[in-house]
């Protein structure tokens, strides 16, 4: 279990203020010039053996990410971009972020961008998150008025950040489709290449990173890489938040060290499964877009990428999802079809085509209304929609399903001869009555 | 160049190709939908998947440059291949998504025979479905009225907004929506406001944007295609005629890079149901007021009575804006058989004279040219309503963004920005005397291009401003040594063939307004000539197409045949000769034009020397040899301009105006066409939209 002394959000309940003095005891913007006066190479070295990993989902080192940048400006000026577009279902880990310790962020944002040669970041908040806008909005204020940030602040490195608010849609969390969303365009993903790194943001490098990851940037750089490796295991370093929701007694966000295996992340902090662990169904790891894992396999797994990816799913952006065995698995996983087929921008056609496809059979599937050999057939769309398409929104459409056809395909054909037997839900009707 | 390996062959190909353009290069054939040479690169289609050697995932070839391909382990070159397994599953997957929703109404789809989806899922579709759902519907959009949409069949493959925004420069067409609701769409389905709509239907790779016109009329494999070039702008686009039996069905471009790339106008796609209505299909001659229908003999009969009564300088000849080289050689040959000097193919009243040279009244720097010039000032001009085609290759130059360009004249929307420098000939003096800051900006470019429009030339200082222009062109540095940024943009597809025959009046002649001045002439001979208005008095003989403005006027009506009926010769207004060939037949009695005329030379005594349209050439390309190089341009020498440089003349305050007031409504067979007068009446707001 992670000690209390090395948490990096002290602040994750809003028990104490959000405010910039608050902040300050509690460590943020302490030493922030001094990290910046040891180098932009020695930060992006620091984060490099910290070995974090990107927080939005898809794992990917955040230290090489920034590594990515080119060193010398070829006269386009560079950009961080904060991906705060937490849209993903059952994610909500930036919003506490935003709402409770958003000074972690903007000092992060200054470390990041100070890092990759920027000197202005841009973070893109989803539309619901008014109260968090708001929240973020007031402590960039106060960090302006602190001279913290600004054209002339403390630091000496100038250092804007611009606070805007999305309109609701979650391809707009794909990082080229906020790009564009950013730009005033239509939210659809770009062809890569050229990344980003290359071409962002009004055609300038850019990088775009999760809240999460910026947010603890600051606090590595303060404790050192080192003691952030030390956390965790191996590749899987580092502790993470935690975002628990579904039939557990208690769900709740909780930061904890990457690896904590599923059964003490369930006992210690949100009081057990529903009804006890045997009545534990599935669980999703790590936000809706990946795979299930049924209880079996997920009870002593260390929560990490690489283990869950072991097992065919991924921690994604570690919000997990708890079902117990009340949970009609079928209907479940084609609700979270038709949030795929509703969010599907459209740009390219297997996933416009398919997802709505996958949604209309499952949602078959989920009364029995269908043929055994389509379960094939499904799994089959799936994957003729992974991999095919712009951006990874297809992948994430069709992975749950992938997940419930590899692990309750006997649900589904159970349905399937339940409905064969009794077509009739309701009793029919006699004429006479 | 980058070296890489496709299907097992390798290749060298720049770096900056496309995968796509490789896997061409190397004899692969990769199926697209989304994917156009002129359009900006969408990747939405997916259908061109390939595999590359170290990506776990199949690659959009269309969106993947060559020199992003990352060679093997020990500098390999990299390895695509098309032909797997791997591929055609997943051309297969997203065949099969773009067929789920799509309608199964090729039987009653005007695309059918000439449609990519068919012919694709011919060789990656399955012959039957798995998708047993409800099909996906949508409304049809009201876009306009040379636009059908059946927006069931769309596969979303945004070409047709590409094209709008990028090509025609005009923002109308678009998608809202997302996902499997994404609908392509007008705002609030009112109708496109560009001239080159119509190419959206050549784009739209299934049938969801058909040509409105031609709805239902034929089906592709019944139509004979005859490759030609369109007559409705100087711009002499390369089109392709399609027929059945008598009847030309519809328009469509070739691809000619030199000239319209692959786009037409819509008076050039849509003109053809004014070929069928208001023809004139026998002689005619006018008896006590009326006119009543004549036999060829009684009615050249006529014209010799009348001829003989005549003394040779009361006789005039105007040649109109859709002759060919051949009639108009016929003609001059016969005027001067007649010895009359009257004669003139210039009915605008231009002041462009071939005594100038040929480079004064050509569009030197060519149309592909202007995509060379790096600072334009269009003098007198709406190119966007005289030559839609030109205007956006203008409009292609300005994208690259590094293009100035300046404008006298009338201040329209050209659909690019221009800075307007002001309207008339005092701002044009201006810049040839270096005190307009724009002359400046011209000065600095290397290839500035001076586009002067008939609405400037056509006035009665029309020669003091084409001596102006040319003395600004000359100063600014547009005509030097490779390269000639004088330009003349013409509005008639006759005009340049005209000035290169000499057909302007001889010493002593009379030009066309003075032809029409009342008492001038007793016989007056129109080719085709529609354009001027022929007072009372004259014996008028009139040969052409259409029951318009001169058959009205006339005394002897002799038919002609369109320019879809006749082979014939046309100059562009760069200069480029070109052959237009016969897709049908006149109807009734009309003949082709040279024939006609070479038998009322017999009539009237003075035989022109052939008896076939061969024997014409052959005479023509003696005279002229320049006529002879069919696809060429004889450039003209550049000495003349300046030499236009040195004359003198006052320009007056009037403003310039755009020679063409009504793009669609600019020659007899535009004027006879029902589409061509909806799409006139929409564009002046006289019709009511349906979102009103």
């Amino acid at each position: 279990m992670l000690a209390d002394k090395d948490r990096i959000f002290t602040n994750l309940y809003g028990l104490h203020s959000p405010g910039l003095k608050a902040a300050r005891l509690r460590g943020a913007w302490d030493g922030t010039k001094f990290l910046l006066d040891k180098g932009r190479d020695w930060i992006v070295e620091e984060m490099k053996k910290s070995g974090l990993r990107g927080r939005g989902g898809a794992g990917f080192p955040t230290g090489l990410k920034w590594s990515f940048m080119p060193k010398q400006s070829d006269g386009r000026p560079h950009y961080l971009v904060i991906n705060g577009d937490e849209s993903e279902p059952g994610t909500c880990k930036d919003r506490e972020i935003l709402r409770h310790d958003p000074h972690l962020l903007i000092e992060g944002a200054m470390l990041a961008s100070f890092a990759m040669g920027a000197h202005a970041a841009y973070i893109y908040i989803r539309g619901e998150f008014i109260a968090e806008r708001e929240a973020l909005q007031r402590a960039v204020d106060e960090a302006y008025e602190a001279k913290l940030i600004g054209k002339d602040n403390v630091h000496g490195y100038p250092f804007d950040f611009y606070v805007h608010h999305g309109a609701g849609a979650y391809i707009c969390g794909e990082e080229t489709a906020l790009l564009e969303s950013l730009e005033g365009k239509k939210g659809m993903p770009r062809l890569k290449p050229p990344f980003p790194a290359n071409m962002g943001l009004y055609g300038c490098p850019t990088t775009v990173n999760n809240v999460e990851s910026i947010a603890v940037a600051g606090t590595i750089l303060r404790r050192g890489g080192a003691w952030f490796a030390g956390l965790g295991r191996p590749n899987n370093t580092g502790t993470k938040l935690f975002c628990i929701s579904g039939h557990v007694n208690k769900p709740c966000n909780v930061e904890e060290e990457m690896g904590i295996p599923f059964r003490e992340l369930i006992e210690r902090h949100c009081g057990g499964i529903r009804g006890g662990w045997d009545n534990l169904l599935a669980v999703i790891p790590g936000g809706s877009s990946v795979p299930c894992v049924p209880a079996n396999e997920i009870i002593d797994c260390p929560m990490d990428f690489d283990s869950l990816r072991a097992l065919k799913s991924g921690l994604g952006t570690a919000a997990v999802i708890v079902m117990d065995k009340s949970t009609d698995i079928v209907r479940a996983i084609a609700r979270l079809s038709y949030f795929y087929k509703h969010e599907s921008c459209g740009q390219c056609t297997p996933c416009r085509e398919g997802t709505g496809w996958m949604w209309r059979v499952l949602n078959r599937m989920a009364e029995g209304r269908a043929q055994k050999r389509e379960i094939d057939m499904l799994l089959d769309v799936t994957y003729q929609v992974e991999g095919h398409t712009i951006c990874a929104l297809g992948d994430a459409a069709a992975w749950p399903v992938q997940g419930l056809i590899r692990h309750f395909r006997h649900e589904i054909e159970k349905r399937i001869d339940d409905y064969a037997a009794n077509p009739h839900l309701e009793p029919v009707l006699q004429a006479a009555e | 160049m980058a070296k890489l390996i496709v299907d097992g062959s390798e290749i060298e190909v720049p770096a900056e190709f496309t995968l796509l353009q490789a896997c061409e290069q190397a004899g692969a054939e990769v199926p697209r939908f989304c994917f156009h040479e002129r359009l900006s690169i969408a990747g939405n289609c997916r259908m061109c998947l390939v595999e590359v050697k170290g990506s776990p995932k199949p690659v959009a070839s269309c969106a993947m440059a060559v020199r992003d391909l990352r060679p093997g382990p020990n500098g390999e070159p990299p390895i695509v291949n098309t032909r797997t397994p791997l591929v055609k599953k997943a051309r297969e997957g997203v065949m099969e998504f773009l067929l789920i929703n799509h309608p199964l109404d090729c039987p009653i789809c005007d695309q059918g025979g000439e449609c990519d989806l068919q012919d694709q899922a011919m060789a990656y579709g399955v012959d039957s479905s798995r998708f047993h759902e409800n099909k996906r519907a949508v409304e049809d959009k009201y876009i306009g009225p040379l636009v059908k949409t059946v927006m069931t069949r769309c596969i979303h493959c945004t070409r047709c907004v590409r094209f709008t925004t990028e090509v025609a420069g005009v923002c109308d067409l678009g998608a809202i929506g997302r996902g499997e609701d994404m609908e392509i769409t007008t705002y609030l389905e009112s109708a496109m406001h560009s001239e080159l709509q119509g190419n959206v239907i050549d784009l739209c790779p299934v049938g969801a944007l058909t040509s409105r016109p031609y709805a239902f009329q034929a089906r592709p494999w019944e139509l004979n295609k005859t490759e030609s070039i369109d007559v409705m702008d100087a711009v002499g686009s390369a089109i392709r005629v399609d027929a059945r039996g008598r009847e030309v069905m519809r328009v469509m471009p070739r691809v000619n890079d030199a000239v319209n790339e692959e786009w037409i106008s819509d008076k050039t796609r849509f003109i053809w149901d004014g070929l069928r209505t208001q023809r004139l299909d026998r002689p005619y001659l006018r008896e006590n007021g009326r006119l009543r229908p004549a036999s060829w003999s009684e009615a050249f009969a006529a014209i010799a009575a009348f001829v003989k009564a005549t003394k040779p300088e009361r006789i005039g000849a105007i040649v109109g804006d859709l002759a060919a080289i051949e009639e108009s050689f016929a003609l001059k040959l016969l005027m001067e058989a007649l010895g009359t000097k009257n004669v003139d193919g210039r009915q605008d009243g231009t002041a462009l004279d071939p005594r100038f040279g040929r480079a004064s009244y050509l569009f030197n720097a060519t149309i592909a040219g202007i995509e060379r010039a790096d600072a334009i000032l269009i003098v007198g001009a709406n190119p966007r309503r005289e030559a839609a085609v030109l205007n956006a290759r203008i409009r292609k130059n300005w994208r690259g963004g590094r293009t100035p360009i300046g404008l006298i004249g009338e201040r329209v929307d050209l659909t690019y920005d221009y800075e307007h420098l002001g309207a008339g000939g005092e701002t044009l003096a201006g810049i040839a005397a270096g005190t307009h800051p724009f002359a400046e900006v011209l000065r600095r470019a290397e290839r500035p291009l001076v586009i002067l429009g008939q609405g400037a030339l056509t006035r009665a200082d029309g020669r003091a401003v084409l001596a102006l222009a040319a003395k600004a062109a000359v100063a600014v540095g547009a005509v030097k040594d490779g390269w000639n940024g004088f330009s003349v943009l013409h509005t008639a597809a006759a005009r340049v063939g005209s000035l290169d025959l000499g057909l302007v009046p001889g010493e002593g002649g009379l030009d066309a307004k003075s032809m029409v001045q009342p008492g001038a002439l007793d016989l007056l001979f129109l080719l085709g000539a529609d354009e001027v208005e022929v007072p009372a008095g004259p014996f008028v003989v009139y040969q052409g197409t259409h029951g318009d403005r001169g058959a009205h006027r006339a005394d002897v009506i002799l038919p002609g045949a369109a320019y879809t009926e006749k082979s014939g010769t046309y100059v562009n207004t760069e200069g480029r000769v070109q052959l237009a060939n016969r897709a049908a037949f006149p109807p009734g009695d009309a003949r082709e034009d040279w024939a006609i005329l070479r038998a009322l030379s017999d009539v009237l005594g003075h035989r022109l020397p052939f008896d076939s349209l061969l024997e014409l050439r052959r005479k023509l390309y003696a005279d002229y040899l320049h006529f002879a190089g069919i696809d060429a341009i004889a450039a003209g020498d550049a000495a003349a301009i300046a030499a236009l440089a040195g004359l003198d003349g006052e320009t007056d305050r009037t403003p310039f105006a755009s020679a063409v007031k009504d793009f669609y409504l600019t020659n007899p067979i535009a004027r006879a066409s029902a589409v061509m007068a909806e799409c006139s009446a929409l564009a002046n707001g006289a019709l009511r939209q349906a979102a009103e």
